[in-house]
């Protein structure tokens, strides 16, 4: 009784090989990031340290520390999530909760759609057609963040959309068929059910914000910009500033001679931070979600 | 005899489909009058007319007369608002809101009231008052901090009568009540409805034909989108006049 029929054993095999495939699939995936990071601070041992951050680069960028392009890099993302972070979410919050499926809605979200895969080169021309000339913001971190907002916008968008959605109607049913407005109904009980999932959304163009280089090099990024060291409030959002992402591209292949960890290093704050964020995204998440049950 | 709710030659589309045709009903005050009827006839459209929810859910048209407690509601000073805090719904799966018992019963109030009007005994008392209507209180006075969405089914269900309560609403919509409750459960909500009838007129969707028989003193068939027969219950029962329904409470078809 119960012995395995041909069937059976041919279901059995199919079922491990599939088990195995999708394994190696995902090993494929974690140890190229394992060998990039590793072999990344492996190069950078030699310069990292507590000086390389808060240091300008010297001697033509061949030496010395990455103060200018690391503040510079936080400005713009700051900078330019102030901008798409509100805009991107509350655009959101209509074509959710206010919106009816028109003619307008529906153009709304295949424009969303579609910038969202726009390259990131275009959003740079838009940008110094629209920011550095049009609206005569000039080649300055402002000018750079308004990019980089526009190509932010979308993905934020998109993620608070999906966050909103996540939220069952019967709450909202209950919440109007109690007299509930709108916006009563999504303050008292949409967003505070949403908001882990619209957080991680922004957070994580953070990351997109950070690495980008296109868009910035013709709005607001120099190659070299020296500014007081240790001072937070070093730049100006009129100016132009240094950035993590072109002063790798810079070292890399524009100046000779650079010390050798130095690209290595620049390659490694860039990812650490990135991934810091990422890092601080899941444990806000897993906060808020323990607050969260239905 | 007095009406709570009388709708005259009633029709509603949702896009070209015509979900209602025509109906005219009257739904009398402070007794229990059930819905029944095949799915998809527009029971539960019917239902979200009267306190005009239907509006929320896209592309809705509503054509002839709907009056509530005497009062044509698609008039212009008619507050949305207004209406929906007298009259109450009550959802087919249970829907507290996922925050705690004691929020769930003074939501509506809050929704309706300035910011911090409440004092703490007011608002103790008031939930316990709704929570008692409704023979939650000895089972949840020590729980009233809890998740609302965590209570078992049937608490939930009763919850969500309870919640309607303070708003002192005049009519309460129910939607299969009891669809998703055990045997258990479904007793509990009808003998609960039997005691709130009076204070309450109630106007109750039901699948179960023996539990519009056992609750309801008028009942009301629908098909395809018509109002077909409103007689008293154990007359649409036992003598239907019309084949329609006479087919349907013998379970020929639906």
């Amino acid at each position: 009784m119960f012995t395995e029929t041909e069937i059976g054993k041919q279901k059995r095999w199919i079922e491990n090989g599939m088990r195995v495939f999708f394994l190696v699939m995902t090993s494929l995936m974690i140890i190229p990031l394992l060998l990039i990071i590793g072999y990344l601070l492996y190069k950078a041992l030699p310069v990292l340290s507590f000086e390389f951050l808060f240091t300008n680069p010297k001697d033509n960028m061949r030496a010395g520390g990455l103060w200018a392009p690391f503040l510079g890099t936080i400005y713009l993302v700051v900078v330019s999530l102030l901008v798409s972070a509100p805009i991107g979410v509350f655009a959101a919050v209509y074509l959710n909760e206010y919106a009816r499926e028109n003619w307008f809605t529906r153009i709304t979200n295949l424009a969303v759609v579609n910038l969202a895969g726009v390259p990131s080169i275009v959003h740079a021309l838009f940008g110094v057609g629209a920011f550095v000339l049009f609206a005569g913001l000039g080649e300055s971190i402002l000018a750079a963040s308004l990019t980089l907002a526009i190509m932010t916008l979308p993905v934020i968008i998109a993620s608070t959309t999906e966050a909103l959605k996540a939220v069952p109607m019967s709450f909202r049913e209950a919440c109007w068929n109690l007299g509930a407005t709108r916006w009563q109904t999504i303050r008292r009980i949409v967003i505070p059910n949403s908001i882990s999932g619209i957080l991680t959304g922004v957070i994580l163009q953070v990351s997109r914000a950070a690495g980008e280089t296109a868009p910035i090099m013709f709005t607001g990024a120099v190659f070299y910009k020296a500014i007081a060291e240790g001072n937070l409030f070093a730049y100006n959002i009129t100016e132009q500033c240094m950035a993590l992402s072109l002063h790798l591209f810079t070292i890399s292949t524009q100046v000779p001679d650079v010390t050798e960890g130095i690209p290595y290093g620049t390659a490694i704050v860039l990812v650490g931070s990135v991934l810091l964020v990422n890092a601080a995204a899941i444990v806000l998440r897993v906060y808020l979600r323990t607050r969260k049950k239905w | 005899m007095n009406y709570s709710i009388e709708t005259e030659n009633l029709s509603l589309w949702y896009g070209d489909f015509q979900a209602l045709i025509d109906v005219n009903s009257k739904i009398p005050d402070g007794q229990i009058t059930s819905l029944i009827g095949p799915s998809g006839c527009g029971k539960t459209t019917l239902l979200r007319c009267f306190n005009r929810v239907n509006e929320r859910y896209g592309n809705v048209t509503t054509k002839g007369k709907i009056e509530v407690l005497g009062k044509n509601i698609y008039d212009a000073d008619v507050s949305l608002p207004e209406l929906r805090k007298a009259v109450g719904m009550v959802f087919q799966r249970p829907n507290p809101l996922p925050i705690s018992v004691y929020e769930n019963v003074l939501f509506g109030l809050r929704i309706h009231s300035p910011i911090r009007s409440m004092t703490r005994t007011e608002s103790d008392q008031i939930v316990e008052e709704a929570l008692t209507s409704v023979f939650l209180w000895e089972d949840l006075k020590d729980n009233l901090k809890m998740r609302a969405t965590s209570l078992q089914l049937e608490q939930q269900q009763k919850l969500c009568i309870a919640r309607l309560l303070p708003l002192k609403p005049k009519i309460i919509l129910m939607d299969e009540p009891c669809s998703a409750l055990d045997a258990k459960g479904t007793g509990a909500v009808e003998e609960l409805m039997e005691i709130l009838a009076g204070t309450y007129t109630f106007l109750i969707v039901t699948h179960n034909m023996a539990q519009a028989r056992r609750v309801s003193k008028e009942c009301i068939f629908m098909f395809l989108g018509e109002l077909i027969e409103h007689r008293e219950t154990q007359a649409l029962f036992e003598t239907p006049e019309h084949s329609k329904t006479a087919d349907y409470v013998q379970m020929r078809y639906g």
